[in-house]
């Protein structure tokens, strides 16, 4: 077994297990640490297949924005967590059972399906030789794909502002600073005191 | 013992099952739902990445980053639609969450 074959199956078991745990695990805490896990054994198996600029994102955007909102707002709600676990046991078994299903079916058609010789053998590597994942990533990304790029970048500000309008609010005993009011200000309106020097107002 | 692509497709089947079947499992808790969702687009990820590094051709990893974008924004407005319902409503099972009128 060659070193690859070793880490191939390493991030692989430790991933299908941290995912087991991701839907298994009581507390939602410990599912979005789990989560985590799952990504960075992914990202291992990226780096594996040779997209080292995708492992390097999954880790960067998965580990380091999405769990971490996910935490966020795991942390931040006040949610009896035990109360919404009853009813795992009661759906174990269509879960189960559909899970089972779905796994069956995907398993026949990976192993029903034979792939040509030719189109394996064929296939060059996905970058050039002398080229840098990153580097082809970019070549293709900002001239074939140039408006799904642009359109990628739409979504994510849609998302954005979407974000911030759902969960922005303006609590009413708050004091905030009123620009208008400071420019309409004027000069007779303002009471200047001398404080004296360590005393305090 | 070598590595093939097929070995790849299955590891994701079996996180896609882990994925689906956490939805059904854990369908009065929101937050694992989305975790869930999560785990879906992720095994969708490693299938186009194992394909693209096996067939020889980088369109499969340009479209595991767009993915990777559609799921960075639905995490965080589902997580915000999230926070604002539990806002109002000071609960988060998903049996509650039947009126549309705000």
């Amino acid at each position: 077994m060659t070193a690859a074959a070793a880490f191939f199956y390493l991030f692989s078991i430790v991933m299908i297990g941290s995912a087991f745990m991701v839907i298994a695990a009581r507390n939602p805490v410990h599912s979005v640490l789990f989560l985590i896990l799952a990504f960075v054994n992914a990202a291992g198996l990226f780096l594996l297949l040779g997209a080292e600029f995708l492992a390097m994102i999954i880790v960067i955007v998965y580990v380091g924005a999405v769990a971490v909102l996910f935490l966020f707002v795991v942390m931040m709600l006040d949610v009896d967590f035990a109360e919404l676990k009853q009813g795992f046991l009661q759906y174990l078994p269509v879960g189960a059972l559909i899970g089972a299903a779905v796994l069956i079916e995907l398993v026949l058609v990976v192993g029903a399906w034979t792939q040509a010789p030719a189109a394996i053998a064929g296939a060059g590597a996905p970058t050039p030789p002398d080229v840098s994942n990153t580097l082809a990533l970019g070549r293709v990304l900002y001239t074939k794909y140039v408006y799904f790029f642009q359109a990628a970048g739409l979504i994510l500000l849609t998302a954005m502002i979407g974000a911030i309008v759902l969960t922005l609010r303006h609590k009413p005993d708050v004091k905030r600073q009123v620009i208008a009011d400071q420019n309409a200000r004027d000069k007779s309106d303002v009471v200047l005191k001398k404080v004296p020097s360590r005393a305090g107002v | 013992m070598t590595v093939g692509l097929n070995q790849y497709l299955i590891v994701a089947a079996m996180l896609f099952t882990l994925g689906i079947a956490g939805i059904i499992l854990n369908r009065k808790n929101i937050i694992v739902i989305l975790m869930s969702v999560e785990l879906i687009l992720l095994s969708v990820n490693i299938n186009f990445v194992a394909f693209s590094s096996f067939l020889g051709d980088l369109t499969g990893q340009v479209f595991s980053l767009f993915i990777l974008t559609v799921a960075a924004a639905e995490a965080a407005i589902g997580l915000a639609v999230l926070v604002t319902y539990f806002r109002n409503r000071g609960s988060i099972a998903v049996e509650d969450i039947n009126v549309m009128k705000g």
